[in-house]
């Protein structure tokens, strides 16, 4: 009930505001920060819990792009058709790269990771279908009403999305399974003998993470309109989904919703005070800084609270 | 069917040479993470930094591989220090580093790439020199002077490796500690003394490689995340610790690069190595000749 | 003639050129109490490995309770009821040491939380250790981490429990209590395996003893025999 209620709430709102006569900037802004509360969220699912390091977000979020694409070009089908779609292939690609590599020492697993970026960028950038290197234009169906335009309809959807994808989290957190992701993360060989599965719990939540990176990717070409593999598999997305749960927390479904809201702020400050390069940089720079310094996080602060709450 | 089997042999010579390149700039991430076990994913980035070194030095007059062996004992030092800094806040710590220790590597990769964008911006840079742009010819081949340079460097700087930790003391306190730490201890070694200088040795060829890189063509901030995929893939094809290995991987890629190359066109090219890499990994993990 | 627990038919390991096992064999009868023994590097440890399933062993065969369990992974092997200790302790270190015994519990036992939390307490209560229940590893002394080993082997409910030197280190009275605690658990029904380097443990607690060196079983028998026998007393003090 304690997370239940505070999600209507905020869906509710989501649609108030969605429907309002706001500023037109609040939801191009809101719809980027939503995205990465999923990104960091998904990527907390496997890198936090169980602890093996996805570098290869972009990959996983670029295939539910493209799925989106091509199901939109070819059959003209409805965005919750292109959402289902992208997370299908994301947990696709999840379940091939993790029979792949999960097997193997944890290094393993996040070089396959980079591996899988640049081969789907490749392989993106040498199908005409999709537009290739130059991209494509897409045009955007016309928005229903009550919404004023399609990016307001797109932002109550990713807020739907942002809360499912915690939802997903803290169910998974909570529940026998990420008892056991949490006994993999302590010593993988003393939860192998004390009964744990391994293989197949990293692998679902392997599935799981690449399942909702796809349905994240999804929304986007319909945002931008348009869609080119070099920002697609940008690995800004591969570094925020990493930083932002390093820097809000890794053991709780609330780190990395903290993380991605403080980086895509101090992001936007930073882009607008002084230069979009110095914003990455930035980036960068906390990520090393939170990962020697403050390991547990923002919510490692927290603790104490934290840990009676989520019983 | 002469006319594709000439091709075949260019792109086989071209790759021959190409594979000895990517072995040499692969020898470092041996040491580093085939030799030590450290999760070094920033080889490649700190290789890049390397190649912009030699440009802001050559662009003082000095060859391009004088500016590199210039640049060697400096990035040495720049190894100790980071070896040093990743001993103290993860390996010390024991198991959970693995998380942060990788994404502490990432970061630092992250830094150097967006630095390198911040002072140099994101043109490519070339260097000068009298070897770069003319070919040697060979019967009907024509081979770039500038890969049989590199080609000679990477040939002696993976013997002198090679030699270094085989016939040395150092070099095969380097090869112990990789297998037995405490009996290294016991013969009054100290392990962390040895990773540290091991890894300043793979971060100092490093320059050298970063040297040769823009030798064998122009250098941007984002080539790293292309190198990681061969300079990983040859690590992995060899098998961990296998400094000879590396040698034989290197050819193996540099070969499949080529070809590719010379068959399928430049866009296909880059996801050679990547693929190799998840090919190795699906069927043969622990290498070729790995330890 | 009943059919022995663990039955192990000439396994070998390999790892690259280096031989760790050749040719090793041994049976195990329901509640012995079993010593294994041999100087460092013989492959006891190994052998363990391959027993509980953190590695594969090359040739020969395993059997427990007669089914073949050489390709079995780890975790199956554990449900099938064997479990074991590690050498060097690994505790779930962001778990409470009431906590590291619910993961066994919950995946072997198949156990919901309170129940797992009754028989965690009962295991710890009986090991010494209930005081410290909610305590993290960080916490505990060095013959404590031990026994949380021991315990947490236990809350799988196994047939089979594999000591891997859970001695080394502790001062005198220390072992005799790890030693009183395996003593119990052999009393209650479970066959114990005791990796030990530790002499006088192994010969108080052992009713058969097996010998290994550099990957082969040098002499089997009981605790009297193996310390007279030459070949053992060359193992460990050389020529």
């Amino acid at each position: 009930m304690k997370f239940w209620l505070p999600a209507v709430v905020i869906v509710l709102a989501a649609a108030g505001v969605a429907v309002s006569r706001i500023n037109e900037y609040f939801f191009f802004a809101a719809f980027v920060v939503l995205t990465y509360v999923v990104l960091a969220t998904a990527w907390n699912i496997l890198g936090g819990y169980a602890g093996y390091v996805n570098f290869g977000t972009s990959a996983f979020f670029g295939v539910g792009a493209y799925t989106a694409v091509v199901l939109f070009k070819w059959l003209g089908a409805p965005l919750a058709v292109q959402i289902a779609a992208g997370a299908a292939m994301g947990a696709l690609l999840g379940f091939g790269v993790g029979m792949l590599t999960l097997r193997l020492r944890g290094i393993f697993f996040a070089i396959a990771t980079v591996a899988v970026i640049f081969i789907m960028e490749t392989l993106m950038i040498n199908w005409r279908y999709v537009g290739g290197a130059t991209g494509l234009q897409l045009l955007r169906p016309e928005a229903m009403a009550p919404f004023g335009s399609y990016t307001r309809m797109l932002f109550l959807v990713m807020t739907v999305m942002a809360v499912a994808a915690v939802a997903l989290a803290r169910y998974v957190q909570t529940s026998w399974i990420g008892r056991g992701l949490r006994a993999i993360r302590d010593s993988e060989e003393a939860a192998e003998a004390s009964g744990v599965p391994t293989l197949r719990l990293k692998l679902v939540a392997c599935v799981l993470s690449g399942a909702l990176m796809g349905a994240a990717g999804a929304p986007m070409p319909m945002y931008l309109s348009f869609i080119e593999p070099a920002s697609t598999f940008s690995l800004n997305y591969a570094i925020g989904a990493l930083a932002a749960p390093m820097i809000g927390g890794t053991t709780h479904w609330l780190g990395p919703v903290v993380g991605a809201l403080l980086l895509v702020t101090i992001q936007q400050i930073v882009t607008v005070t002084i230069s979009s390069e110095i914003n990455v940089l930035v980036v960068g720079v906390l990520l090393v800084l939170f990962v020697v310094l403050a390991p547990d996080g923002i919510l490692g602060f927290f603790k104490r609270w934290l840990r009676a709450s989520s019983r | 069917m002469a006319f594709s089997f000439d091709l075949l042999t260019e792109a086989l010579l071209f790759g021959v040479l190409l594979g000895c390149f990517y072995a040499a700039v692969s020898i470092g991430l041996s040491v580093s993470f085939g030799l030590l076990d450290v999760p070094n994913v920033a080889h490649p980035a700190i290789m890049v930094l390397g190649s912009y070194g030699t440009y802001v030095v050559a662009s003082h007059g000095l060859d391009p591989i004088v500016a590199g062996v210039v640049l060697m004992p400096v990035f040495f030092v720049l190894g100790i220090l980071i070896y040093r800094f990743y001993y103290e806040s993860f390996e010390k710590r024991g198991t959970e580093a693995g998380v942060r220790g990788l994404a502490f590597f990432f970061g630092i990769a992250f830094i150097i790439e967006v630095g390198l964008i911040l002072v140099f911006g994101v043109d490519q840079r070339t260097v000068q020199a009298p070897y770069i742009g003319s070919s040697l010819a060979l019967g009907e081949y024509r081979i770039p002077y500038r890969m049989l340079v590199a080609f000679g460097v990477a040939l002696v700087l993976t013997f002198a490796l090679t030699l270094y930790l085989s016939k040395t003391f150092t070099g095969r306190a380097i090869k112990a500690v990789a297998q037995d730490e405490p009996a290294l201890r016991l013969m009054g070694v100290n392990p962390v003394r040895i990773k540290q200088w091991a890894f300043g040795i793979a971060t100092g060829v490093s320059a050298l490689a970063g040297a040769m890189l823009i030798i064998v063509g122009p250098v941007e901030p984002a080539l790293d995340r292309l190198y990681i995929g061969r300079t990983f893939c040859v690590v992995v094809l060899a098998g961990l610790g296998s400094m000879t290995g590396t040698l034989g991987a290197g050819l193996i890629l540099g070969i499949s690069e080529s070809i590719v190359l010379m068959f399928f066109g430049a866009s296909w090219a880059p996801a050679v190595a990547f693929g190799l890499l998840l090919i190795v990994l699906g069927i043969r993990p622990q290498g070729l000749f790995g330890r | 003639m009943a059919e022995s627990l663990l039955k192990v038919s000439g396994v070998s390991k390999h790892f690259g050129g280096f031989t760790a096992l050749s040719d090793v064999s041994l049976e195990i009868a329901a509640g012995e109490r079993f010593g294994l023994i041999g100087p460092n590097g013989s492959g006891k440890t190994t052998l363990i490995n391959c027993i509980s399933g953190l590695l594969r062993n090359d040739g020969g065969s395993i059997r427990f309770q007669g089914e073949n369990i050489s390709a079995l992974p780890a975790y199956q092997r554990t449900r099938r009821g064997i479990a074991r200790s590690f050498q060097v302790p690994r505790p779930f270190h962001t778990m409470s040491v009431l906590e590291n015994l619910l993961v066994p519990s919950a995946y072997v036992a198949h156990m919901k939380d309170t129940e797992g939390e009754a028989q965690a307490m009962d295991i710890l209560g009986s090991m010494g250790l209930a005081a410290k229940a909610g305590l993290h590893a960080n916490q505990l002394s060095q013959v404590e981490l031990r026994k949380l080993e021991l315990a947490r082997a236990m809350a799988a409910k196994p047939k089979l429990l594999i000591s891997d030197e859970a001695m080394a280190g502790l001062s005198g009275a220390e072992v005799d209590e790890v030693l009183a605690i395996l003593f119990k658990l052999n009393e209650a029904g479970i066959t114990i395996i005791m990796i030990e380097h530790i002499m006088q443990a192994v010969m108080r607690f052992s009713q058969r003893v097996v010998c290994l060196d550099a990957g082969k079983i040098i002499c089997e028998g009981t605790p009297a025999s193996i310390v007279q026998n030459a070949d053992v007393q060359k193992a460990y003090l050389g020529a």
